[in-house]
């Protein structure tokens, strides 16, 4: 980065006020928010606030005058601007929102070709008085829950113009799936139809439950008794607690398998649930434990392979 | 990715108290699941730009919904533009020419 000084248009001894005042007037004319399609500005502006970084406080300032410092600054990633965003999908909420209805644009101009005058499309056709458009798509995201995604549910979604969507996550909903919900986009022009919300989803991660496709994922603490000895135990499954049976001699990292206990995609095959073991000692060091280990003639045997 | 009402304040650096009163001069329009607003990255660029326009820019609360208004009917407006050149550009080449001509032959009279 050049000169902060220069930068910003100020003498190396100019006061806070001025620095915040100078600042302010070119963050003004070049804050990329305010100039949404120029690159020029985007680049200027970073220059202008590491510049006002920098200067605006004052133990960096003095760092730098002394040479302590250089000038480069912490940058702002471009993508962070509301500018990257406005014209998109995401956008459209408040592009329709400034009581700007971009088929004003079109009524003006095809009415001024109607009537022959010089500024539309066409000479005086009457053809563009039936233009029609579909509206544009809206588009949202969605966060929904674990098990909601993999039993489907219906949530709720509330605009700010008041209108609400129900919307249907279908089971075995994956992050990025997106949902097409025909015609709750913006209106149509001259009776067209009006456009889709696409609500895109993102599904939150569960404290006991992972997935692998269809496929449902846990990890089981079990005693060293039911390990060793086998016996029944209560499963939770995404339906709900399942009794199970421990196979006598199981290990940390034994695989179970509850079939048909994953998720059930409508007219598919439903997944299965896994059970991965974890074996437990006792939280606190149990002497009658350690006593019998110490006296187990087959305490010593091969784990690593050596 | 769609974040919480404090996730964001801590995020962005603004009050919680500030961020509700935008939302409800309906600055920022997020959508809501359930009670709960939900930011997308849309709404989360938007509030740092309100920031940076209160903070930086010195727009005070009396100028801000001016400011905001015509930011929005300028993205409508590219976004309708964007829309009329990528109708043009699936137009026969002849139409094309003779749409940027007549453009051209508009800007510099």
């Amino acid at each position: 980065m050049n000169d902060p000084y220069k930068i910003l248009g100020i003498a190396k001894t100019a006061s806070a006020d001025e620095i915040k005042k100078s600042y302010r007037k070119l963050a003004k004319q070049h804050h990329p928010d305010l100039n949404p399609g120029s690159a020029e500005a985007a680049a200027t502006f970073k220059d202008i606030s590491s510049a006002y970084d920098l200067l605006s406080d004052p133990d960096k300032r003095a760092r730098f005058d002394r040479g302590e410092i250089d000038a480069s600054g912490q940058e702002r990633a471009d993508n962070s601007f509301y500018r990257s965003y406005a014209g998109g999908p995401q956008g459209a909420r408040y592009r329709s929102n400034a009581g700007f209805d971009p088929s004003d644009i079109f009524a003006d101009m095809f009415s001024r070709a109607g009537q022959g005058g010089g500024g539309g499309f066409g000479r005086g056709g009457g053809d563009f008085q039936e233009f029609r458009m579909r509206g544009g798509d809206l588009s949202y995201t969605l966060s929904v829950d674990f098990l909601e995604a993999a039993k489907g549910a219906q949530k709720r979604l509330s605009f700010p113009d008041g209108r609400t969507l129900d919307v249907n996550v279908p089971v075995g909903t994956v992050t990025g799936s997106v949902l097409r919900l025909r015609g709750q986009g913006q209106p149509g022009t001259g009776g067209g139809p009006a456009g889709d919300a696409l609500i895109e989803i993102t599904v939150e991660p569960h404290a006991l439950f992972r997935r692998e496709g269809n496929n449902v994922l846990v990890d089981l603490p079990v005693t060293l008794a039911e390990a060793v000895l086998g016996g029944k135990i209560n499963v939770p499954t995404i339906e709900g607690p399942v009794s199970m049976t421990v196979p006598a001699g199981s290990n940390t990292g034994t695989r179970l398998r509850l079939r048909g206990r994953g998720i059930a995609p409508k007219g598919g095959a439903a997944g299965d649930q896994y059970i991965t073991l974890k074996v437990m000692l006792p939280k606190e060091p149990d002497t009658a434990l350690s006593d019998f280990i110490k006296n187990w003639p087959g305490r010593e045997y091969d784990v690593r392979g050596t | 990715m769609n974040r919480s009402l404090h996730y964001v304040a801590a995020e962005i650096g603004v009050t919680v108290e500030d961020l509700n009163g935008w939302i409800e001069r309906r600055w920022v329009l997020p959508v809501r699941a359930g009670r709960n607003p939900a930011f997308d990255d849309a709404d989360r660029t938007r509030i740092r730009m309100i920031l940076d326009f209160h903070r930086d820019l010195a727009i005070d609360d009396e100028a801000m919904p001016v400011v905001l208004d015509l930011i929005d009917r300028l993205h409508a407006a590219r976004a309708q533009l964007r829309a009329i050149l990528e109708a043009v550009a699936v137009l026969p080449e002849p139409a094309q020419t003779a749409i940027l001509r007549k453009m051209q032959g508009e800007t510099e009279q």
